[in-house]
């Protein structure tokens, strides 16, 4: 059973420019206690989608349609006040760019406290010992110490811990984690990610690890959605999207990695072109353009659906035959986008 | 100069930034040490990696072997010359055979500059090529980093970050360098758009004969394009050495840290 059930989610802008379809087709469920990752270039919609299921890109110029079924209602439907009660307190969020998402003005332990005053009825006392106890959960040295520090006095890392603590404290049933990492070294990294592993294992939630780094996805997801240009293209287990990618667009990420068994000054397999303007969007598979194996039939959408009936929940968007995948997914003897021979129309 | 010797060779170079504090008189209270004490040496048509933390000094290293910051001490030697005490007007015609390449592709181009104006400055600058040789040298550049001539006049927020990023090399080209300075050329590039400018940089190497400096904090990238690594810590190189015997059998303990830390994009290798 799915703790978030997300169906044919779309959320549109309306701009100056026109209307940006900025999440087309969305559809995904996540279990209690599972991993699901979420890879794709900046734009795809990973993000937005992500937020429109907190409510956050709710506006007078924004247009969501679709479900997002959470423990039996659906969020979309909520009103502000009752979304309030979800965000913050089941469903947590935690962001890029930790000293953005901190309030420069208010102290590390205010900020935790308020989250925990907003859903608990706590006093001031206890939730500051709460703030505490989390701070050093998430292990930022001298807790006690430290929770009268403000935003500007923690390093980086030290920050995306506290944004952990902060969006942790009301024991969260789902996290979701948009990019965590990716402001940070490598080596904070590791810590960063091993400490969200550690404390989904202890405390049995969902996490969304929303990221573009697909080294970071190999390593901490059970489930991999691979998005372009506002659709998923595909959806499998962390295996079957490494090992045996359905879709084009998944086959030139892997391909284009530098990898150990590419040598050294070797030409990387590239994706050729740039992702299309979601103002415009290309008729058919989004991908089409970019993609050496495009035919006839791609200018109608594939529906994202299992192509092997072994694998019913290995799903992908591509009209091409398990057999042809298996066959032209193989460029220079490993998983890699063969080069196009015509240019694009 | 013999013809073994290398292109680039830098030996014990120092860059303090002075920590100052006071009310009315700046007092000088500490000393950061960005970059410590690092020598290494660039052959004619090699790439040197460099990788690094954030802080370390990668970025500071390649502004003062450029004198774009003024080292402390230590020598800076280009084909066997020496740059350290040179002044502007003497280092300006050695400028034409060292360029830079930045991070970031959208501050490091005017907003208010054509594509034209942005390549064609330092043609005029350094006196290559002016009237109609300008337009025909700049179209020229742009048609080599992959762009076309249409793009010749518009201006940088025209373009997407991959597209950008070959403007900043088509200017760094524009000279006819023997050396490019790359700091973190792909760091700011989605993973497809990244593959595309890694082997851009990787034809113009072969097709000209340059030699690169290639700083980044992506390992893998790194290793892709280098044929030595250096590994940078706290202002000082603690580990040089040929790409694969670095990233294979790292002798420095930071070194193996790093290498540990840096995420596997293959779900095999976590178990």
């Amino acid at each position: 059973m799915s703790l978030l059930e997300v169906s044919d989610l779309h959320v549109h802008f309306d701009t100056d420019d026109g209307v940006v379809q900025a999440v087309d087709q969305v559809s995904f469920g996540i279990a209690s206690g599972e991993t699901l990752g979420i890879v794709g270039e900046s734009g795809c919609g990973k993000s937005v989608a992500n937020m429109t299921i907190l409510g956050l890109t709710r506006g007078p110029r924004t247009t969501i349609a679709g479900r997002v079924m959470f423990e039996g209602a659906d969020l979309l439907q909520m009103g502000g006040e009752e979304l309030r009660q979800v965000r913050g307190n089941e469903i947590a969020m935690i962001f890029q760019d930790p000293l953005s998402s901190l309030h420069p003005f208010f102290s590390i332990g205010d900020q935790i406290t308020e989250s925990i005053r907003t859903h608990r009825d706590v006093s001031r006392a206890n939730a500051r010992a709460r703030a505490i106890e989390l701070l050093g959960m998430v292990g930022v040295p001298e807790p006690r110490r430290r929770v009268d520090d403000y935003p500007h006095e923690f390093s980086g890392g030290m920050r995306q811990r506290a944004m952990i603590a902060m969006a942790l404290a009301n024991d969260p049933k789902l996290l979701i984690a948009d990019e965590p990492t990716t402001a940070l070294d490598v080596t904070t990294q590791a810590q960063i990610l091993s400490l969200l592993q550690d404390l989904q294992d202890r405390l049995g939630m969902a996490v969304i690890l929303i990221t573009h780094d697909l080294g970071v996805v190999a390593e901490n997801a059970d489930r991999v959605l691979v998005m372009y240009a506002g659709r998923i293209v595909e959806d499998g287990a962390i295996d079957q999207i490494f090992y045996d990618p359905g879709h084009p667009y998944t086959w030139g990420l892997l391909g284009s990695l530098p990898s150990l068994d590419l040598h050294p000054h070797d030409r990387l397999p590239q994706i050729a072109g740039l992702p299309p303007s979601l103002l415009a969007p290309p008729q058919g598979c989004h991908f089409r353009e970019r993609c050496p194996h495009a035919f006839d039939r791609c200018l109608q959408v594939p529906p994202l659906e299992a192509r092997l009936p072994d694998s019913p929940a290995h799903r992908d968007r591509c009209w091409l035959s398990a057999e042809q995948k298996r066959e032209l997914r193989v460029a220079d003897g490993r998983i890699g986008l063969r080069e196009r021979k015509s240019p694009a129309s | 100069m013999s013809s073994s010797a290398p292109l680039l060779e830098v030996t014990d170079l120092v860059k303090h930034f002075p920590i100052k504090a006071g009310v009315l008189f700046d007092r000088e209270v500490g000393r950061v040490a960005a970059v410590d004490g690092v020598s290494f040496t660039v052959a004619k048509g090699e790439t040197l990696g460099i990788v690094g933390e954030s802080g370390s000094g990668k970025s500071t290293l390649c502004r003062t072997v450029l004198r774009l910051i003024e080292p402390t001490s230590g020598s800076v030697r280009f084909e066997g010359r020496q740059l350290v005490g040179l002044g502007q007007r003497q280092m300006r015609p050695l400028r034409r055979d060292m360029q830079m390449i930045f991070q970031d592709p959208f501050s490091s181009l005017n907003p208010r500059k054509r594509v034209e104006q942005i390549v064609g400055a330092p043609l005029k600058l350094h006196g290559i090529a002016s009237g109609a040789g300008l337009k025909r040298e700049v179209q020229e550049l742009l048609d080599r980093v992959g762009l076309s001539p249409e793009h010749y006049s518009r201006y940088p927020h025209e373009f997407s970050g991959g597209q950008r990023q070959r403007i900043g090399i088509a200017r760094a080209l524009a000279t006819r360098p023997k050396l490019i300075l790359a700091d973190e050329p792909v760091s700011a590039l989605d993973v497809s758009i990244q593959a595309q400018i890694i082997n851009l940089l990787s034809d113009l190497q072969r097709e000209l004969g340059l030699a690169y400096v290639f700083v980044a904090h992506d390992i893998g990238v790194v290793r892709h394009v280098s044929d030595r690594i250096a590994v940078m810590h706290d202002g000082k190189i603690v580990e040089q050495g040929p790409a694969d015997r670095v990233c294979s059998s790292p002798a420095d303990d930071y070194t193996k840290k790093l290498l540990s830390a840096v995420p596997v994009p293959d779900p095999r290798h976590r178990r």
